[in-house]
């Protein structure tokens, strides 16, 4: 009986019961449904069921192998971390949202066909959202709105490619895809854009730092390791995987050497860490592949660390560019401690979980003579400690003193940190107890070797000389508060005036469209967050699914309008 | 959040003396990790290939991860500054949306 629910069920369905329960109870609800799904994934082990035939194709409801399985556990964890980290959420809606957006990742990872997929790939899209509105305001607003654009323009690719593959193919279950057919090229673009390859890549940049404190944190973990995911499945071994990745690790570490939102600088360094998996993807090997998914495992822990210790910084003192902070580790010292651990885990130190998975997919691209990729990604390598590694920690907790006081991180989000922070030690010093031996392939790589732990203590500790050497002569870039251009400007700025161009009209259904958007997101939030008093239980909850079933229809029609302005 | 008052205690990093040793320190560690490369690249042309194995000549060469690094933060940081020229803008560029 156990073994027949789908594990993604147990927090989607789950989440329903959230906005009913108060205090501990809820707390302690909400931390136990991903530590339930995580225990009925492990009780699982690799299976696959739920299968049924639907227009003639083969569905499969859940498939756990050799490939997923990681993924699976993964998102569990993620989730509960993050969960805890966002107990001091003001926003009641996060909860539920987070859980559901948690549970369609696992979903999505364990689908067995490409429709389940589809299913999966939209629950992300609309859950997620809401993390960006939940920080209110018209910045948030517009930042979502941009963002569920993007999202759900990925799941009308995905939809298109999926029915012109099934067409050529006879079948949609989901494994080895190849881009031999122009249903591949979609498919492949769809995925492309969740993964934030370059040019797609900018609603992760403008929507990631515009979410809630915790948001950020749920937000890195998911929608791009799905799409890792769902690349490694159907993509491995496509050669132009291999530069995309290779363009993914080098392009925005200039971007975020020179950005002062620090939440930004992690959005930036995150592309720049999937491009290490996409990299890894695209050669195709076993070495590379379990790299790949090797390197999805650490990043969502130590990345979830670095936007855990920026969202606690934000939350103590309302703020987060560069330019404004420094000086922190008097009045934050844990959280600074606990930041330096994701740095270094990020920035590959050796005994640390970066160092472990990133030269699998680094010795990968050096045994298939892919010299050039190996020497981008080498760059890239010393670029991440850099501006991750360095910058990071450096603005926030040291730099010059701000004069700002506050108090440490509340305790729930130092045990979250502290959760992520210790897994990733014990994955960067003992790969062997969990990580290498479930991953898809068999692991002979031996990443301790003398020669590897001195290169790579050179290559860190030469690039902080060379941070030291800048910042002492003045040729360090100082942190100033701006704003930089990058792709989206060419929508947000001549399209937009193309459109301002056509007339008024145009404009004026734009604004309407935008105020009754707000109006209703704001209702929401706000529904959701409203105290129940006695009996008044079953109205609210009504008015909830009310206030959600309009919005959902007002979104549509919304994305209808976006589309067609 | 407040300011600070003057009666706090001051933090390690006011003492520029400890600032200094930060920096000191890195440079010792520079320079051990350096000799050490020189070291294991010796052993290793003395036939020790358990100890250094590199996959190509170059990659073996005594001291490359070290200007490697150094070279590609130099140049990532001078290449970012010059992008600030074209690409930076006022923070408030997009807020008339």
């Amino acid at each position: 009986m156990m073994s027949s629910i789908p594990p993604a069920a147990v927090m989607i369905l789950g989440a329903v019961l959230v906005p009913l329960l108060r205090g501990r109870l809820r707390t302690a609800y909400v931390l136990a449904l991903p530590l339930a799904g995580l225990a009925l994934v492990l009780s699982m082990g690799d299976t696959e069921f739920g299968k049924t035939t639907l227009f003639g194709y083969d569905m499969t409801l859940v498939r756990i192998d050799g490939l997923s399985r990681l993924f699976g556990w993964l998102f569990h964890i993620a989730a509960f971390i993050g969960l805890i980290f966002a107990l001091r959420s003001p926003r009641n809606i996060e909860h539920p949202v987070a859980l559901v957006y948690a549970g369609a990742a696992v979903g999505a990872v364990q689908a067995g066909d490409l429709i389940t997929l589809f299913v999966f790939w939209e629950i992300l899209a609309v859950s997620s959202v809401f993390l960006v509105w939940a920080r209110a305001g018209e910045r948030a607003f517009r930042a979502g709105m941009r963002y569920l654009v993007a999202q759900v323009g990925s799941g009308a690719l995905l939809l298109v490619g999926i029915l012109v593959y099934a067409d050529a193919a006879g079948s949609v279950s989901f494994g080895d895809i190849g881009l031999d057919s122009p249903g591949g090229w979609l498919i492949m673009l769809a995925f492309g854009i969740k993964a934030a390859f370059p040019m797609l890549h900018t609603w992760l940049t403008d929507a990631y730092p515009e979410s809630t404190f915790s948001g950020a944190v749920f937000l890195s973990a998911f929608t791009t390791k799905v799409a890792v995911y769902a690349l490694a499945r159907g993509f491995a071994g496509e050669d132009v995987l291999v530069w995309v990745g290779a363009a993914m690790t080098s392009f925005p570490i200039f971007y975020a050497v020179i950005e002062n939102d620090l939440r930004r600088v992690l959005g930036y360094s995150m592309i720049n860490q999937l491009g290490f998996m996409v990299c890894g993807i695209g050669i195709g090997t076993e070495l590379a592949v379990n790299g790949a998914v090797a390197h999805a495992f650490n990043d969502v822990l130590f990345k979830g660390l670095l936007f855990m210790s920026m969202g606690a910084v934000l939350y103590r003192t309302g703020n987060i560019n560069g330019s404004d902070l420094g000086g922190l580790y008097k009045s934050m010292p844990k959280t600074a401690g606990l930041c330096m651990v994701g740095a270094a885990s990020i920035s590959a130190f050796p005994l640390f979980s970066g160092f472990v998975s990133k030269s699998l997919v680094m010795g990968a691209a050096l045994y298939e003579g892919y010299d050039v990729v190996w020497l981008m990604l080498l760059f890239a390598s010393a670029g991440v400690f850099h501006h991750a590694g360095i910058k990071i920690p450096f603005f926030a907790f040291f730099s010059h003193d701000s004069g700002i006081r506050v108090k440490e991180a509340p305790g729930s989000m130092l045990i979250a940190m502290t959760v992520a922070a210790v897994l990733s030690m014990v994955n960067g010093i003992w790969p062997t107890l969990f990580l290498y031996p479930n991953l898809p392939y068999e692991v002979t790589y031996q990443p301790f070797t003398s020669a590897h732990v001195i290169s790579q203590i050179q290559i860190l500790f030469f690039s902080a000389l060379a941070f030291c050497g800048l910042k002492l002569t003045g040729l360090y870039p100082p942190e100033l508060r701006s704003v930089n251009l990058d792709v989206d400007w060419i929508v947000r700025r001549p399209l937009r005036r193309f459109a301002l161009s056509l007339g008024g009209a145009g404009m004026a259904l734009r604004g309407l469209v935008v105020r009754s958007g707000m109006a209703v997101t704001n209702r929401v939030v706000r529904t959701a967050e409203r105290r129940t008093g006695p009996g008044g239980v079953l109205e609210r909850t009504w008015s909830t699914s009310v206030s959600v079933l309009w919005a959902a229809a007002l979104l549509a029609f919304l994305l209808i309008l976006y589309f067609v302005r | 959040m407040a300011n600070h008052d003057q009666n706090e205690k001051p933090g390690v990093f006011d003492n520029p003396r400890n600032v200094k040793r930060v920096i000191y320190g890195l440079y010792a560690v520079c320079a051990v990790v350096f000799a050490l490369d020189i070291v294991s690249w010796i052993q290793g042309m003395a036939g020790a290939h358990e100890l250094r194995h590199p996959e190509r000549g170059w990659e073996g060469f005594p001291g490359f991860y070290a200007f490697y690094g150094f070279v590609a933060c130099v140049l990532l940081v001078l290449v970012a500054r010059e992008m600030r020229k074209v690409l930076m803008r006022r923070e408030e560029y997009y807020d008339d949306e």
